[in-house]
């Protein structure tokens, strides 16, 4: 039964957790002097080879808890831990796919990629080898030369996918990194995400708010409440097989099923979320 | 448009302004020939003695000179620019409390500085210089301080979880950024170098474009000081053309810059 062992493997694998988030909350301080809370007190944990998708409506503060387990927002409250150890200052493990533009755009796809190496001491030949295997493995090996602006919306993901993997980090975090592709794009840059996270499983956390997207990714996808004070109210294991591809998982009975339960979850937020959202600007 | 249509049109409007000139000057529709030819001179007069000065070497020396004192003020003010731009805003305090002064200077018509420095700095090159620079340093100080400021907080995060330290950040983030708008405000301030040199000259030198124009304008000699307009006009155009050149190899990485970048 080698399905059975892999999956032992697997399990074995990921016995160690790579991001630990621990009664996690962030709350702003307002010019009226007021508190905003954006996330109540939170705990999730990511283990590595993991990919945990986490879902919400629109301003839900899953950006937000991804940013703290990044080191780029400190917590106001609770402990983030990365691989056993307290984090202090930026997570220097991780690699973060933003959602919007994050290329330098005065640098060309393959000295973007480079980058992260040579200001970690790589000597430049070297980085540039490396960063032209990576643009390989992104599908750009002949766009090595070109400038972002010069890209489309996929291939500039494509390009900041490779930044992040150059330095090798052992965690990666991802803030809605395909939402501003079209729907087609998005599928192709989904299956690409799946192949390359094959190949080492880090640990990956992914935040999006297309439900779609997080089942056919992950194992776990993770449902936050409507802000402020946003809580996580759901935590679902996706049990489909891998390797996946999105188009045809899509179409699964499977998928369907876990669809219709995380949805009756999320529904009720989004619902909410929206309410609010028109009470605020009518 | 297609080029060519766009340059006969150009050269359309070239035609019909001197053929206005020319009747205006040399019929009587207008005026007696004689008195308007005092005012304006013609057109030819003009060329002709373009023609003559360009041919002699007299105006060649102006000209270098001219083009001396501009290349020193673009070099000092931009490079004072740059530097106090970007200690400015990488230092929040600084910035405020020197805002209000640098404002006040900024404001100043930079012409009423002009005696001032020809009594400091002589009736040589460099009070010239030192207007053009009071002129260049400005634009090129808002813009670098802009340029550091408008870094987009995404790429600065970016690179900062790529593992760039401050000074890391400082020669790959802020540094270009700040350059591609001091660049994009390249026309101007070299435009701007060119005017303070021939305003120098022109309240009081020895030598220069602006000091042969000052020269003609003394002996109400209309067709030299529109000769060395039109001299002045054609350097500024050349000058203007070779910031486009390097502009175009210095911002490639621009969108709308130039699409014949990359290749494969």
């Amino acid at each position: 039964m080698p399905e059975a062992v892999t999956r032992l493997a697997e399990r074995a694998a990921a016995s160690r957790v790579a991001v630990h988030l621990s009664e996690v909350s962030i709350a702003y301080q307002l010019k009226d002097g007021g508190r905003y809370e954006a996330v109540a007190p939170a705990t999730l944990s990511v283990s590595e080879g993991e990919l945990v998708s986490i879902v919400g409506p629109t301003g839900c503060g899953k950006s937000t808890l991804l940013n703290a387990a990044a080191g780029l927002i400190k917590p106001s409250s609770g402990r983030v831990e990365v691989l056993g150890r307290p984090l202090e200052g930026l997570n220097a493990e991780a690699g973060y796919l933003f959602q919007q533009d994050a290329l330098m755009p005065w640098k060309t796809a393959i000295d973007n990629v480079a980058i992260g190496l040579e200001v970690a001491g790589t000597p430049r030949r070297q980085a540039l080898e490396t960063a032209r295997g990576l643009l390989g493995r992104v599908g750009l090996r002949s766009f090595a030369d070109r400038y972002p602006h010069q890209l489309s919306g996929g291939q500039k993901k494509r390009v900041g996918l490779a930044q992040i993997l150059a330095r090798g980090p052992k965690i990666l975090l991802m803030d809605e990194p395909f939402g501003p592709l079209d729907a087609q794009t998005r599928i192709i840059m989904g299956d690409l995400l799946l192949s390359l996270w094959q190949q080492d499983r880090k640990a990956l956390m992914f935040v999006t708010h297309d439900l779609e997207e997080a089942i056919a990714l992950s194992d776990r996808v993770v449902v936050m409440s409507s802000g402020p004070s946003s809580r996580l109210i759901g935590d679902f294991r996706i049990d489909l097989p891998r390797p996946r591809n999105i188009a045809d998982i899509r179409v699964e009975p499977r998928f369907h099923a876990l669809h219709r339960e995380i949805w009756n979850t999320l529904k009720v937020e989004v619902q909410r979320a929206y309410d609010q959202g028109e009470g605020k600007d009518a | 448009m297609s080029r060519t249509r766009l340059l006969a049109l150009q050269v359309l409007v070239a035609v019909l302004g001197l053929a206005f000139w020319h009747v205006l000057t040399t019929t009587p529709l207008v005026g007696d020939p004689r008195k308007m030819q005092f005012f304006f001179s013609t057109p030819w007069d003009v060329l002709a003695r373009c023609a003559r000065d360009l041919a002699g070497g007299e105006i060649w020396r102006h000209l270098l000179i001219t083009l001396t004192e501009a290349l020193l003020a673009f070099v000092i003010g931009a490079g004072a620019g740059i530097v106090i731009g970007f200690w400015f805003a990488r230092q929040e305090l600084l910035a405020a409390v020197f805002d209000p002064y640098v404002k006040a200077i900024n404001a100043l018509p930079r012409v009423v500085l002009a005696p001032i420095f020809a009594l400091w700095f002589g009736l040589g090159i460099w009070s010239k210089v030192a207007l053009g620079v009071t002129l260049v340093f400005f634009i090129v100080f808002f813009n670098v301080y802009q340029g550091v400021k408008e870094v987009s907080p995404v790429v600065l995060s970016n690179a900062r979880m790529l593992g760039m330290n401050e000074r890391q950040l400082m020669r790959h983030v802020y540094w270009p950024s700040a350059l591609s708008w001091m660049f994009s405000s390249l026309h101007t301030s070299v435009g701007f170098a060119l005017v303070g040199a021939v305003v120098g000259e022109y309240l009081g030198s020895s030598a220069g474009l602006g000091y042969t124009i000052q020269q003609a304008e003394g002996v109400f000699d209309v067709t030299g000081v529109f000769s060395g307009m039109l001299i002045l006009a054609a350097v500024v155009i050349i000058v203007d053309s070779l910031v486009t050149l390097v502009e175009r190899r210095l911002l490639v990485w621009r969108p709308g810059q130039t699409a014949e970048t990359a290749r494969g």
